[in-house]
Order: C-alpha cells, then structure tokens, then sequence
C-alpha cells in the first residue's frame, strides 16, 4: 500500500479519478458509452478525441524536455501546419478529393519537419539556449501562418480531410487513433531500442555522454524534428476539426499546456528521466478538466481559477519538497510522542 | 561499557572517561536505506562526555550517512537513538540542534560577506525593542571567541580572515547553543600543519569542559593526535570500537579495507619499466608534433601495446590537455596521429572510440558519471553509444557485460540496478572504468583514476591497470601523486608548462625526488 502511496504518479491518477468522479457525481451516466450508427459516443469516447493534438504536442514536448530543452514553438507550428494544409486545399481544382487532402498532409508535415529541423539546428549546431532558439519561431511562426493564409481566415470543404478530426474507424475517432497510436509507436521506439537512455543520459550529463561517445548533436537535433513533426500533425486535426486555418488562434498556448502535462507526468525540466506514461496521464487530466468545468457547470469568469487550482494541487502533491516536509511532520510527531 | 584500563597516555579526558559510565550519544542498531542501497546496516555507535572520538572507514563505509542520521539529515529506518539518556527520534536538523548536537561541515557554510559577530550569532540574536541589539551581539561573540581561543575583532567581515579562522568561527557558532556533541565532519582538509594544531588546541579545550566530539579525518596522523578513541566502519558495517591507545596504525588500517591482511596493506603492483619491449614491435599510436594552441605545445609521443606510460607534472602542466588530444576531445591544431604507419584523424571522441581509444575524464562528476542512470546503464552507456541507438544490446548480453565487470572490478553495493549518484565515489570510478573496459580499448587513457578514492580502491584500480597491461593494453596514466606514477609506469612523460620536457624509463634508480627535480628544472638536470 505505502509503495502505491509512494509511486510518482499516483497523485496525478488520484487527481484524474478526483476530476471524472465529480463529474459522475453531478451527471451519473456521463462515462457511459453508447453505440450510435456503429461508431462509439460518450464523453470517454471525446475525451479521447480531444487529448489528440495536446498528447501529439505533449509526447514531442517530453521528448525535448529530456535532453535539458524546451519547444516553445510548438504552438506557432500548429497554426503553420493548418495554413497549410488548408491553403493547399483551397488552391486545389480538386479540393474534395482523397489525393488532395493527402497532398495537404504531406506538405503541411514536411514543413513541420523543416521547421522542428530548423529549431534543432539552433540548439544542437549553434549551441543557442533552447528556451531562446524556439521563441524565435514562436513569434515569428504566427506571422509564417498570417502570410500563408494572407491574413484571412481561410476555410475549405474537404471531405476526407475532414475525417482527420470527426471521421470513424473501427468504431474509434480517427483523431484518437492517430495520437494514441502515434503514442504507442513512440513510447515502444524509445524503450525497445536504446533512444530512449541515450536521450536521458544527454540530458542528466551532456558532457560524460560525449565523452562516452553519444552522438549528442545528432540526438538532440532528431529530436526537435520530431516534436516539429508532432506538432505538425497536431495541427493537422485542429486544423481539421474547425476546417478553418486561423493563423492566430490556432493551437494558442498549446506549448504551456504540454509543457504543464509533461511536468504533471513527473518529467523534470531539467532533463533526464522522462516518463511518457506520465505525459499521457498529464494530458488526460488538462483535457478532462474542460469537461468536468462544463459538466460542473464553472462560470466561465471562474474557469481558468478552477483549473490553476487544480493544477496547483497536482504539482504540490507531486513536489519533493513538501512531501518531505510531510514527511519531517509525521517523524516530528513520533518524535514527540517518543520523547513526551 | 568500557573496561576501565588504564591508559598509558595520562589525559584528562580518558581519566574523565573512566569515571563518566553514561554516553551522551548512543545510538543502537542504526539502519539507513536509500533507495538500492543499504548504507548502514546495524551500526551501534556511542559517544562519551569529554572525550574525541574518531569515525573511521574507507569512502562509502557509511560514516556521512551515520552521522546524517544522529543529527537528523538522514532518516533512519530501524534502531534507537538515546541522547542524554532519553530515546529520541530526529524529524530534522532542527530537532537535533535542540537536543544539543551541532555540526560543522567540511566546507565552511557561513556567509563570508557578513561579520563574524553576525555569522556566530546568526539564529540567536539579542533583541531590544523588536530590532537588532547589535552591542550585545557583538559583546556575546567576543566571548564565544575567546572561548576558541580567538582574539580577532567582531565585527570585521568573515571574509577578511583564513580558512581556519572561518573553520574556528563556525566552531564558535556551533557551540552557541551550549552543544554537548559537536560533530566535526572533515573540519582539517583544508587546512595547513599550525592551522590544524589551532584547531586541535580548540578541541582539547572543549574535552576539558566535557563536550563530546565526533571526528572525522582522513589523516591517520591527526586521528591520532588528537582522538580517544576510535569507531571503525565498513560496507555500512561496524567492523569496531577501540580506543586509539590500544590500536596500532597498521591494524586500524587493515580493520578499515576488508579482506586484506595486515601486509597486503596499500601495496599495489611495482612494475617499474615491467614491459619487455622488442626492436621490432611497432607502435600502437604515434603523436607526431601534436599541439593546440594555449594547451599543450606539439609533442612527440609513442604508445607501444603493453606498455604504461605516466604522465607526471604539475597541476595545469598540459597533462590532461595531451591526454585530450589523443582522445579527440579537444581539437589538435598542429602535427598528427599516426596509426599502424598511416594518419588517423581524431575530431570527436566517437571516432577515438571507434579506433579503440578510451578516455576517462579527471573530472568524474562533470564528464563521467551519468548520476540518475543506475549502474548497468553506466557501465553500458559507451558499449551502446557505439553501436548508435537503432542497435540496443541484447539484455542477456547486457546483462553478462554487466554483471561480468561488477563482479571484476568488486563494485559495491552489487547492485546493477543502484542510481550511480548513490555510491562512493571509489565505486563510481570503477563503474566509469567498466563503461570503458566493456568497450575492450587498445588504449586506455587515465586521468587521475585515483583521485579522491580510498586506498583499497586505489589499490584494486592500480593493480588492474598493470594486469589490463600485461594483456597487451596500452595505458596512459595520469597521477598527481609521483610515487603512484612512478610505480606504475614503463615510462614517464614529464610535463611542465604545457610542454612535454622530458621522457625517462622507470629503472631502478629513479625515485621521487628525482623525478620531482625534472619537473623542477624542466628536464635540464638530466
């Protein structure tokens, strides 16, 4: 029970659990699911579908985070990634058709791919702190997206492109499948093959990973196009979902929402250790929140208070330091009573 | 209890002992986890009023651990703590400071930018009318310092004084709580002979007024200067409690290193020029005129298979420098390697890696230890880098590699899956030299392998580089200390001012003051 009590992650399952359970209180049937033309409904069903692009953001985000960097970017690549792919919908003589949209995706992730490359090419062959490479695209990226766009909000019909975001298979959202297994193939790549302790060891010492011979450039640099790439694809299904590419609200603090699950799965900003099981507890709890704020039915003026207060319990529970502090006050009060 | 012998020392504070039967510290059956690690198991302790009582043990035998769980650092997982006659339990320092135990640590943590007034009576300062009352506080350190034997001015900035005045005054303001134990954790490491003699009048001093003090050196000569008697410790284990009159140097040294009788003690292998080499036999590695700029000036520099050559010369001599450059750590801007009659280009250590060169750094903290990765992950991290990531090691193969160098090296705890942060720092060393060992090099390069390591592991680690030479390794060693160097090496490469002045075979008539007198005159005298 103690090493229950003692795993890192068990606060924020707790604090999952906390948030489904008040919704359970307020609605009782919200988690069941129903069947509806062969597709599965219910708000589980949704969640899943709209942790997407966050856990697609999220999982690159952890990934950065364990060599010591940062993405801030990731947000301006999800407004890059629907301009896009939407403007070259709309500049199609076909913009219905399946090759259409799969010319759309193609592009848009190659750029994504690009720019991730171009972030890691500041970190790993220039040597700029993370933190500063990536607001370089962050601020610029959104202006990227105004031009592509040409300052409209562009918005395109396009069936199958469509279906990224609202489309079924298997009974499953399409949005869903794509990031959990996208999750799969990456928590598997980083564990089976050696990436994943490379990756921690250039994060806990980049300096003795040299030494030993890591190809820290090589590492860091892949990994940043990887979270380009990522993001890219998060774009993709925002971009879907609203069929309009808005280059100044699309995937919004996106970047501090990743950054907060990555922490919430218990990855520390300094690098090193990750853990993606964790992320993905991060961000079903960020995406769980905005239902159980609607179920609770939170006044919107009293929202983001909600969730900072949320958040905030999470990551004190989580933190070291206080549970040591709790720690001292139960040894304290044995002490005490040894001593009375 | 202590059997009441006489002692042939006539000291005030054994004939106290006699007579005082309570401890004021005993602490009984201590046992202290970390999370792979048991870093004390069963470990009975006591101390006495008015007497010194030194901790002994190698790195890593438990002493830090055991004396973080008697002032409250390190929470213990079993056994009692009785201070004063009563149990107690330490939720933290605070709580043990209330009790009377203070401690001082190695390095001064004081503020050097406040007064010595203010540094002694940080925490304790006279009040009047809700603010500071400076005139009290400065008259209550005078008299903590006189109590030192300290005559320097209150209020004059810390800074402004030595390293033992500061050591003094953050004694002075240790005892401000009126301790009766005053743990003093390597207090004299950075200290030179008067100052430790300043220090040791300080000590004597508070064993007069009855305060017990726990002591802990590295120097076998201070611990018998000044210590009544002495608590041995190893691999987390008591090994014994004696007083120090009754425990001749030579046993307390073979009581601290386990498994060695009292003549194996520190003796590592002499080879001495051991290495038979041919006229025929070819080198492995030749550095033709190889130099970079404000490193190391070019040199010229054979390595033969099977040969160990020392690198001697003072600190900042270029010693590490040229052992950088012949790993491709740092980039040459002069001259080349030749291998095998051709050039061999060495940009980054992959490369060196990849011709079988490995380099351990003397900066084993900062370019070695991955410390949140567990030991089998450090041992294979070079193995793995080399092979790149898309290939992991099979984990029975890992696992072989492993635990065949553990077991090789006699890495403690043996435990594969411990974080490396959590050992000694002997045991981290020789994980770092089975990270390069799995890479089976043709030439290994050591910097300082034997920093800041105990004497049996310094041992173990010498005795395997002669041995890893014997097979046919060719070894660069680096060592601040000359004898080491020269008991080791076939051949000394003498440094000085980043340049290479001289080369001198180890026979038989070279010792250390010899050799001292090369790196002194730059290879002139010769």
């Amino acid at each position: 029970m103690t090493r229950i009590y003692k795993h890192r992650l068990f606060w924020p399952v707790v604090a999952l659990a906390a948030l489904l359970l008040a919704c359970t209180l307020k609605r009782p049937d919200i988690l069941g699911i129903s069947v509806l033309d062969g597709h599965l409904f219910g708000a589980p069903i949704d969640i899943l579908r709209n942790s997407a692009p966050l856990l697609l953001v999220s999982l690159g985000m952890t990934l950065v985070i364990a060599t010591r960097g940062i993405d801030l970017s990731v947000g301006a690549t999800v407004a890059i990634a629907g301009a896009v792919a939407l403007t070259f919908i709309a500049g199609s003589h076909d913009p219905g058709s399946l090759g259409t949209a799969l010319g759309a995706v193609v592009v848009a992730l190659g750029l994504c791919l690009v720019l991730g490359g171009f972030n890691g090419f500041l970190v790993s062959g220039l040597g700029i702190q993370p933190i500063i490479a990536t607001l370089i695209l962050m601020t610029a990226g959104r202006g990227v997206a105004m031009l592509i766009t040409g300052g409209q909000i562009t918005t395109v019909n396009s069936a199958p492109f469509a279906a990224l975001a609202s489309g079924f298979l298997l009974g499953l959202p399409v949005a869903a499948l794509i990031a959990y297994g996208v999750f799969i193939v990456i928590a598997l790549l980083v564990r089976r093959t050696a990436l994943g302790m490379l990756l921690e060891a250039v994060g806990i010492n980049p300096d003795a990973s040299r030494l030993a011979g890591v190809k820290s450039k090589t590492l860091v640099f892949t990994v940043y196009t990887l979270c380009g790439a990522l993001a890219g694809l998060a774009g993709l299904i925002f971009a879907s979902n609203t069929m309009a590419a808005d280059a100044n609200n699309a995937g919004l603090f996106i970047e501090l929402d990743a950054i907060l699950a990555v922490v919430i799965g218990g990855t520390s900003l300094a690098g090193g250790k990750f853990n993606l099981g964790g992320t993905l507890v991060g961000v079903l709890i960020i995406t769980t929140l905005n239902l159980t704020v609607t179920v609770l039915g939170i006044s919107p003026l009293v929202t983001p208070m909600f969730k900072a207060i949320v958040v905030i319990a999470v990551t004190l529970m989580m933190s070291p330091r206080l549970r040591g502090m709790l720690a001292g006050l139960r040894e304290r009060r044995r002490y005490q009573e040894v001593n009375a | 209890m202590i059997a009441p012998t006489p002692h042939q020392r006539q000291n005030a504070a054994t004939d106290q002992l006699a007579t005082s039967a309570r401890p004021v510290v005993e602490m009984t059956g201590i046992s202290v986890e970390f999370p792979g690690v048991k870093a004390l198991n069963s470990v009975d302790f006591r101390l006495f009023p008015g007497e010194v009582h030194a901790l002994m043990g190698e790195n890593g035998a438990g002493k830090s651990t055991l004396i973080k769980a008697l002032t409250g650092v390190n929470q213990i997982s079993a056994g009692t703590i009785v201070v004063d006659g009563k149990q107690t339990l330490f939720g933290g320092p605070a709580d043990a400071r209330e009790r009377g135990i203070s401690t001082v640590y190695q390095e001064v943590n004081l503020c050097g930018n406040l007064t010595v007034a203010e540094n002694i009576m940080l925490g304790n300062e006279p009040r009047r009318f809700g603010g500071l009352d400076w005139k009290a506080m400065r008259a209550q350190a005078r008299v903590h310092l006189e109590r030192m034997g300290l005559d320097i001015d209150p209020a004059s900035s810390l800074d402004s004084h030595s390293l033992a005045v500061q050591q003094l005054v953050a004694i002075s303001r240790a005892m401000v709580v009126d301790a009766k134990v005053l743990i003093l954790d390597e207090p004299t490491s950075s200290l030179d002979a008067d100052e430790v003699e300043q220090l040791f009048r300080v000590m004597r001093r508070l064993r007069e007024e009855g305060v017990g003090i726990l002591f802990v050196s590295h120097f076998l000569d201070q611990i018998y200067a000044i210590s009544d008697r002495i608590t041995v410790l190893r691999n987390g284990q008591l090994v014994q409690e004696r007083m120090t009159a009754d425990l001749p140097q030579r046993e307390l040294v073979s009581l601290m290193i386990a498994g060695t009788s009292d003549a194996e003690v520190g003796v590592a292998t002499e080879r001495r020029g051991k290495a038979m080499r041919t006229e025929d036999s070819a080198p492995l590695l030749q550095a033709v005129g190889l130099g970079r700029k404000g490193a190391v000036e070019p040199f010229d520099l054979d390595l033969y298979p099977g040969e160990v050559i020392g690198l001697a010369g003072l600190l900042g001599s270029g010693r590490t420098e040229l052992a950088r450059l012949l790993y491709g750590a740092d980039k040459s801007d002069s001259g080349q390697l030749r291998a095998a009659g051709s050039d061999l280009k060495l940009r980054t250590p992959r490369q060196a890696l990849a011709q079988k060169i490995a380099y351990t750094s003397e900066d084993r903290k900062g370019e070695g230890v991955v410390g949140e990765l567990t030991v089998a992950e450090n041992i294979i991290l070079g193995l793995q880098a080399a092979r790149g990531w898309m290939r992991p090691l099979p984990k029975t193969k890992a696992k072989q590699i492993v635990e065949a160098y553990m077991k090789a090296l006699g890495v403690r705890p043996a435990n594969p899956d411990a974080l490396l942060k959590n050992l000694s720092g002997g045991n981290q060393q020789k994980v770092l030299l089975a990270r390069w060992l799995a890479t089976a090099p043709k030439l290994l390069l050591l910097d300082e392998p034997t920093r800041g390591i105990d004497i049996g592991a310094k041992t173990e680690i010498m005795n395997l580089v002669s041995e890893l030479a014997d097979q046919g390794m060719a070894v660069v060693f680096i060592s601040a200390e000359l004898e080491e160097v020269l008991r080791l090496s076939d051949r000394i490469a003498v440094m000085r001012d980043h340049k290479k002045v001289a080369e001198i075979p180890t026979t038989r008539d070279v010792d250390v003051p010899q050799l001292i007198e090369v790196i002194a005159n730059g290879g002139e005298s010769k």
